[in-house]
């Protein structure tokens, strides 16, 4: 295995560091390791001068679509799509078809990602069979399959039943799973196309309203509470929400919460052009909301950014916009969306990153091998950001098989440079290697 | 103008410019000849997503008596409902050289995506996309409001003049209309005070920010009105808890003989059509000599074939519209 000395890295941000990577370890940290002349090991070495050492980031929502929509993507071009944007492990969802809601599908899932070898892929379980809502999945095979599943989730669906979701609270307790709550009512929600509110007004798309995603989170941490569960509620759009999981962790609740790249940039302007590029769920909404999800995020309330990578067959969105499919592509670019809406405006450090993209999502995850200190003797799970780079997005080139990014033409800051999953380059230079 | 895809699409003048041209089209159609020979070689597809008959042969008729070649596209069935895909369709009737496609569309923005998603090259217009607009719609009531309250029944008396001052209401299902979108913008643009009166359930979250006032109370808001306009109501809104009973909202927000007593003697009725008789207009009301809706009919001729002149003919002019 090919050992690295990554040199003049600046771990979090902080002064610069050499760090040697070997036998899937960091191995040691030191201000300068080839003080003695010599490069330890025969070690590759990587120049890190100017470069930011982040721990190997962490998704905890990505749809990798396989099995069942391979034209859209497949694990394979998903993880490396997100070894592309920095990432290190991924939770793929439980929306697929089949829907991920047995030991068999899960275990399925989890081989591929261990085949494919970009990223770590951790499946996440569906809550109630086929996604239905109306009766558990074996959740506790899915807990004991190769795959240990700990994240469980009907993305894509309410679990809008309380008693159900009361129940399924209470239930992963026993193997200390989390179930990540896709908030909306689904009557408030019938042929909802956008944020309800000035725009949809006048476009004469019917309306989500964010009372429908409120709603629901403060059902749920109220059930968490009464139940003395773990609750994860997947993509906050609104500042309501934002309001309650404050109120609710100022409570004692024991409630994680995700926000998007793409909810920390983009308001619902963008609809105004019709463009189903734009179309995702939870909608874009206000910028009202967006300033209250950078805030909750920058002050914890927000535990985590997750992709809601979703990729889609270009069919699916060339069409009008209540044709269209829900959901935008997110891993490559989701660093560097975080550094445009975080670190740039002050609101995050980049130990603020590391936490909000690595360490808290790893923990919600329960991932023992990801977030961890960039010091000797943690997994070498990291990877290495040009603060200051610039790119351009062009969707011909990304990893993804799809290409329904908002991103398109638009020069985003921060570039990854390099990752490393357990010591092994997948980045390196800004290109993918082999896996 | 390049397309007409929205009443916002138009400014004062270029609005101005619709309505005075379609008073000489209207001239025109006064003759025993009523065709001219104006687009003769140009094509105008009539791409019809939705069943509307009366939209249809409105534009069928302007765009032939400008002797343009009329293709009606009946396309039932869109992408929604996984027929034929919208691109697939557009890049059919750019294959056939298309200068002009009217579309109407059950999706709202569907117009804006033919007119933007470089599929077709030809002029878009607009002929009303879901619950978004109808702007050929707006300009034919605009047309007949000027023609009645600023040129006192004149013909041609109102020539580049606008509504300032002109009060409108527009009663009932705005939730869901693209009539009064397009009415609401055209009409603000032209200077009319626009009143919107509807049940709370049938007024959009964000009316607010509209340029216009919102009512829940109809006999208030009819008498200082020079137009009232009702739109249609569907009764399976019903069903969906918008109001708890057609009798109800007739009772509530209909235009029966009461209530056309409490407007002022020259105010005038509209209505797009098709109507609800006994819904939310009664015959009393529609029938009356204050009723505009049939003249509407006729303008809506007279309107689309200046919309298909400026776009097709007339783009080289140059103090521009904003389209």
């Amino acid at each position: 295995m090919t050992t690295y000395l990554l040199r003049g890295v600046r771990p979090l941000g902080a002064d610069p560091v050499d760090l040697l990577l070997a036998d899937g370890l960091i191995a040691d940290v030191g201000p300068d390791l080839t003080a003695d002349g010599t490069v330890p090991h025969g070690a590759v070495v990587v120049d890190g001068a100017g470069l930011v050492a982040l721990p190997g980031l962490v998704d905890l929502h990505a749809h990798l679509r396989e099995p069942g929509r391979e034209d859209a993507e497949t694990v394979a071009s998903g993880t490396r799509a997100a070894a592309a944007g920095g990432f290190t492990a991924v939770h793929a969802m439980a929306n697929t078809s089949p829907v991920a809601d047995t030991a068999g599908v899960v275990e399925q899932v989890w081989r591929l990602g261990r085949e494919a070898g970009w990223v770590d892929v951790h499946p996440v379980g569906a809550v109630t069979v086929g996604l239905a809502g109306e009766r558990l999945a074996e959740l506790g095979a899915m807990a004991d399959s190769a795959a240990r599943v700990r994240v469980f989730s009907d993305d894509g669906h309410c679990v809008s039943d309380a008693v159900l979701m009361r129940r399924a609270l209470e239930y992963v307790k026993a193997f200390d799973g989390v179930i990540a709550q896709h908030a909306q009512e689904p009557r408030l929600t019938e042929g909802a196309q956008m944020h309800e509110g000035e725009v949809s007004s006048v476009l004469g798309l019917a309306g989500w309203p964010a009372v429908a995603e409120e709603a629901i989170i403060a059902r749920d941490v109220l059930l968490a509470q009464h139940v003395g569960s773990r609750l994860h509620v997947c993509h906050v759009s609104t500042a309501g929400s934002v309001e309650i999981l404050r109120w609710a962790k100022g409570r004692g609740v024991d409630v994680t919460a995700e926000v998007t790249p793409h909810h920390l940039l983009l308001t619902d302007e963008l609809v105004r052009t019709y463009d189903p590029r734009y179309k995702v769920n939870p909608p874009l909404r206000s910028d009202a909301d967006v300033q209250a999800l950078r805030a909750g995020l920058a002050d914890g309330t927000i535990d985590a950014v997750a992709t809601d990578h979703a990729p889609h067959a270009s069919e699916d969105k060339d069409c009008e916009w209540a044709a269209a499919a829900m959901g935008m592509t997110g891993l490559e670019t989701a660093l560097s969306a975080v550094v445009e809406a975080m670190v740039d405006t002050g609101l995050l450090d980049w130990a603020g990153v590391a936490d909000r993209m690595s360490v808290r999502p790893a923990r919600i995850g329960r991932l023992e091998h990801q977030g961890q200190p960039l010091s000797a003797g943690s997994p070498a799970n990291l990877t290495l950001v040009d603060p200051v780079g610039r790119w351009q997005v062009d969707p011909a080139a990304s990893a993804s098989a799809s290409r329904n990014t908002p991103f398109a033409g638009r020069t985003l800051h921060g570039r990854v440079v390099a990752t490393f999953l357990r010591g092994r380059a997948t980045v390196l230079d800004g290109e993918l290697t082999g896996p | 103008m390049r397309h007409l895809l929205s009443a916002a699409d138009l400014d004062r003048t270029a609005a101005l410019r619709v309505l005075d041209t379609a008073e000489q089209m209207a001239a025109t159609q006064q003759r025993e000849i009523k065709k001219l020979p104006t687009l003769r070689g140009r094509t105008v597809v009539n791409l019809f997503f939705e069943d509307s008959t009366r939209t249809r042969i409105s534009f069928e008729a302007a765009a032939k008596r400008l002797s343009a070649d009329v293709i009606n596209f009946s396309a039932k069935g869109s992408s929604v409902s996984k027929g034929e895909s919208l691109k697939d369709t557009a890049l059919t009737l750019e294959a056939m050289g298309a200068d002009a496609v009217v579309v109407r569309h059950g999706a709202s923005g569907g117009p804006h995506r033919l007119a933007t998603s470089g599929w077709i090259n030809g002029s878009v217009v607009n002929a009303g996309d879901g619950t978004h607009e109808h702007p050929t719609q707006a300009l034919l009531d605009a047309f007949t409001m000027r023609h009645h309250l600023v040129g006192k029944r004149e013909p041609g008396a109102a020539a580049g003049q606008d509504l300032a001052g002109v009060k409108v209401t527009i009663v009932g299902d705005v939730l869901h209309s693209r009539v009064a979108r397009s009415n609401v913008l055209l009409l603000h643009t032209l200077g009319a005070e626009v009143t919107l009166v509807a049940p709370p359930t049938l007024l959009p979250v964000g009316v607010d920010t509209w340029p216009c006032a919102t009512s829940y109370d109809l006999d208030s808001a009819l008498e200082g009105a020079d137009a009232v306009m009702m739109l249609r109501v569907q009764v399976e809104r019903m069903n969906a808890a918008y109001f708890p009973s057609a009798r109800e909202y007739s009772r509530r927000y209909g235009l029966d003989a009461r209530r056309l007593r409490l407007m002022a003697e020259h105010a005038i009725v509209m209505h797009p059509g098709p109507m609800n008789r006994g819904l939310e207009i009664s015959a009393d009301a529609a029938d009356s000599a204050r009723s505009t809706i049939v003249e509407q009919v006729g303008n809506g001729v007279s309107v689309r074939m200046a919309v298909l002149y400026l776009l097709l003919a007339g783009s080289d002019d140059v103090d521009g519209g904003t389209a």
